[in-house]
């Protein structure tokens, strides 16, 4: 295997960590206004995520910044041609990072609702269009001799990448609900696990139908279509765990379905990174999107050095912070509201 | 005004406003280590709450860096893409670097640092908190070397088949000698910023504040006061030694810095020059004589060059038709800028220290009204010092081998351009003003009580309160 091939599929393990992380991240933004029936719930609701999402986020930076290291040309068509939705993205994780941090931040209700409201629309925004793009990517955009994207907005609106992204907006509810579940106690885990289950049934259609779609219409060969059947046997595997109760099997179900999803478009897409739908001759390739050798084997020198790190410290993390939250954890609202009382917190 | 010009003020924009933020949390998060450190070495309480109070304006700060830095790592892409096709191998394995190495430390540590202040043993956390100020040094390191690289691209050559920079050598990259005389300049200016932050709010406090805090707030005066002073003579000295490598590298940045047209030996340091708009003629100029020469090769003879012969030096170079010279009253004038406001910030920090030496408290209303700039006047030399910079570089996105024209996206439309230039704008504005609402609301809240210790057997108690404000 070259080394291109290698950061092909180092590029997939980065958009699989991002969307298994922060696709719960994503769902329990979703569920803040379905779970959060008051202000002390939806504390609890945020405050599974509060050590983690931060962290999660930056898997998105470092599959930023490989693609423009290893596949600049990749890279360049890519955050070019996508120029809208990549905006409307931008601007979703924008203020729904800075609502995470600043809706505690004072106590009146009104400030609090319209972070809550950022903090939704941030969720539900970045899983729809990263759906969309990704569905696109497989499904091959006009692309000129240049390797510049000729589409436009609405070519990007089609059924297929419509349907990516409704699924990949089920797929991230269901996670969501299936982490609170995990990581929640007394009523919001009991919601939230019967959330998990109606949402993971929509959820299971759409996925089911996407993935056949795409390993039959996008050039599925024999390994995506197992990949793609074992990301939905998973799921199925998820609900009766969730139904059991088993919340940790339910989760591992669900992050298994999302980052298998994420597979199966790359294999899907191998050996091309973004094929032309103009002319065969214009797809960007692991071949003719790569950068030099030399490139390529400082940054699997550092990829290899630092991943492992990264994966320990990240672990460790998820460790320390393992434990159910309630509402009784949550401490009253004026100890948040003034400074001068936020005393413990620090944060 | 076409694509490429909005392209250029949307970059302008976006990035002079992530810088706002960038100095905060550079250099907070290594005064708030220092400060836990200190609490954590004498178990005086103070510092505790002066940790927790800091650590609080600190991440209201952090928020808002983040964000506006995930827009940094895009818009190359989305409004620079033949640019990005042109550097990819050299400058993205650099931002991909410092994702890997550097921005999973500072964002993943942070976190544990934030709730982790009951959960973890206490040198634990302390650890978190050094993790996370490491995470942001090293970032800015290889940032500052990708920029480097803009503006002296060194250990790579072109392939003349594809067209594009390729890498050669990873060390010369890293030790590119615009990026070790920047590292320093910009580390000192970031503790310039959140040096005067603290010395501002302390002694916003000292004034106004509760009489049982007033012990605390003294020390955060001197501490910062000596931070930002400390700073400000490590700002001067790696910019000394910055403007010689600039004189050296990019000499008609250093011509365009002083609005210097003729080569000249014993070349003077303009104060102040008023010129014509265009900057071609002087009208009335104010010179140090000597100190140019000094400043740019360290001798008060030497020949610097000036812009009119670095014009025909390049166009014989690399061809005629384009002007090499930098847009002159911008290059000169944030020049001046930052100079002056960071030796102001430096000159009040000074000042700020000896009027409440020895547990004096100063009567002087103007000067507290003067120290709750402490903050912005650093910001202001940093963003200037930014401005001059990458202005400077002009009309070359990598110097000598790409022009700015040439590196903008040809697939994205002007409406597109606007569309995300007007966005951005609107919406970092909005920011701004939640923000610093913020920041003045927790700055005035002073110091966070501190709650007595739970006994060990406490520990686990699930039913406590956990210890964090979302």
């Amino acid at each position: 295997m070259d080394l291109a091939t290698f950061w092909f599929i180092l590029i997939g393990v980065l958009f699989v960590g991002y969307f298994v992380l922060e696709g719960f991240d994503f769902g329990v933004g979703m569920l803040l206004p379905v779970l959060g029936r008051d202000d002390r719930e939806r504390r609890v609701v945020i405050n599974t995520i509060g050590p983690v999402w931060d962290g999660n986020e930056v898997w998105l930076i470092t599959a930023g910044g490989a693609m423009f290291a290893a596949f600049p040309e990749w890279y360049a068509t890519l955050f070019s041609g996508f120029y809208l939705p990549l905006l409307l993205i931008l601007v979703a994780l924008i203020v729904r990072a800075v609502g995470f941090d600043y809706r505690g931040k004072r106590a009146d209700a009104a400030w609090k609702r319209n972070w809550d409201i950022a903090i939704i629309f941030g969720s539900y925004t970045p899983a729809l269009l990263w759906g969309v793009a990704f569905a696109n990517i497989v499904r091959g955009v006009p692309i000129d001799a240049n390797f510049d994207y000729t589409g436009g907005f609405f070519n990007l609106l089609n059924p297929y990448a419509l349907l990516g992204g409704i699924t990949m907006v089920a797929l991230c509810l269901t996670h969501g609900a299936v982490f609170l579940a995990l990581k929640t106690e007394g009523d919001i885990r009991v919601r939230a696990n019967r959330i998990g289950g109606r949402a993971g049934l929509i959820a299971a259609v759409l996925a089911v139908t996407f993935l056949a779609w795409t390993v039959s219409a996008h050039g599925g060969n024999a390994a995506s279509v197992a990949i793609s059947a074992v990301a939905a046997l998973a799921l199925a595997g998820a609900l009766l765990a969730n139904r059991a109760g088993r919340e940790g099997w339910a989760f591992v179900g669900t992050a298994i379905t999302i980052g298998l999803a994420v597979v199966t478009l790359f294999t899907v897409l191998f050996p091309n990174v973004m094929p032309s739908s103009t002319d065969p001759a214009n797809t960007l390739t692991i071949a003719n999107a790569s950068s030099s050798a030399y490139t390529l084997k400082i940054m699997t020198w550092v990829a290899l050095v630092f991943t492992p790190i990264v994966l320990l410290y990240q672990g460790w993390t998820y460790w320390v912070f393992r434990k159910r939250i309630g509402v009784h954890h949550i401490p009253d609202d004026g100890a948040v509201s003034s400074p001068a009382g936020s005393a413990v917190g620090g944060a | 005004m076409d694509a490429l010009d909005v392209a250029r003020w949307q970059f302008g924009v976006t990035t002079v406003y992530h810088f706002l933020f960038v100095p905060m949390t550079i250099g907070m998060s290594l005064l708030v280590a220092i400060m836990q450190t200190i609490w954590y070495r004498t178990r005086d309480e103070k510092w505790l709450r002066l940790t927790k109070f800091f650590g609080k304006l600190f991440l209201i700060n952090f928020a808002m860096g983040i964000v506006t830095g995930i827009v940094q790592e895009f818009q190359f892409g989305m409004n620079w893409s033949d640019y990005s096709r042109f550097v990819g191998d050299v400058f993205g394995s650099l931002l991909a670097i410092e994702a890997l190495v550097a921005f999973f430390l500072e964002s993943t540590f942070l976190g544990l640092w934030i709730f982790g202040w009951e959960r973890l043993p206490k040198p634990i956390h302390l650890a978190t908190i050094w993790a996370a100020s490491i995470g942001t040094i090293l970032s800015m390191y290889f940032i500052l070397a990708a920029n480097s690289w803009m503006q002296n691209p060194v250990g790579f050559h072109i392939n003349p088949d594809t067209g594009r920079a390729e890498l050669n050598s990873i060390g010369a990259l890293l030790t590119n000698k615009v990026t070790l005389a920047t590292f320093p300049h910009t580390f000192f200016g970031a503790l310039m910023v959140a040096g005067g932050m603290v010395v501002a709010v302390a002694l916003w406090h000292l004034y106004r504040g509760r009489d049982d805090q007033k012990p605390a707030f003294r020390t955060a005066v001197t501490f910062g006061g000596w931070v930002t002073i400390l700073a400000t003579a490590g700002t001067l000295i790696s910019g000394d030694f910055q403007g010689k490598i600039m004189t050296e590298v990019q000499p008609m940045k250093m011509a365009a810095a002083e609005g210097l047209y003729e080569t000249t030996s014993s070349a003077p340091f303009s104060l102040l020059t008023i010129g014509s708009l265009d900057g071609s003629r002087e009208v009335f100029a104010i010179t140090v004589p000597d100190l140019l020469s000094w400043l740019g090769k360290g001798d008060i003879h030497a020949e610097i060059e000036g812009i009119d012969n670095l014009q025909e030096q390049y166009t014989a170079q690399y061809g005629a038709g384009v002007n090499y010279a930098p847009i002159i009253p911008v290059t000169y004038w944030s020049f001046r800028m930052m100079i002056f406001f960071g030796l102001a910030a430096g000159a009040l920090a000074l000042l700020t220290l000896w009027m409440t030496r020895k547990g004096r408290t100063p009567a002087s209303r103007l000067l507290l009204m003067a120290a709750l700039t402490l903050p912005i006047l650093p910001l202001i030399a940093n963003s200037f010092g930014w401005i001059f910079t990458e202005m400077g570089r002009q009309p070359w996105l990598v110097f000598g081998e790409m022009l700015t024209r040439d590196g903008v996206s040809r697939s994205v439309s002007m409406a597109e351009v606007i569309t995300s230039f007007t966005t951005f704008t609107l919406l970092y504005a909005a920011l701004a003003v939640v923000e610093v609402k913020l920041l003045l609301k927790y700055a005035k809240g002073g110091l966070p009580e501190i709650h007595p210790e739970p006994d060990s057997d406490e520990k686990d108690d699930e039913n406590r309160p956990l210890a964090f404000a979302y």
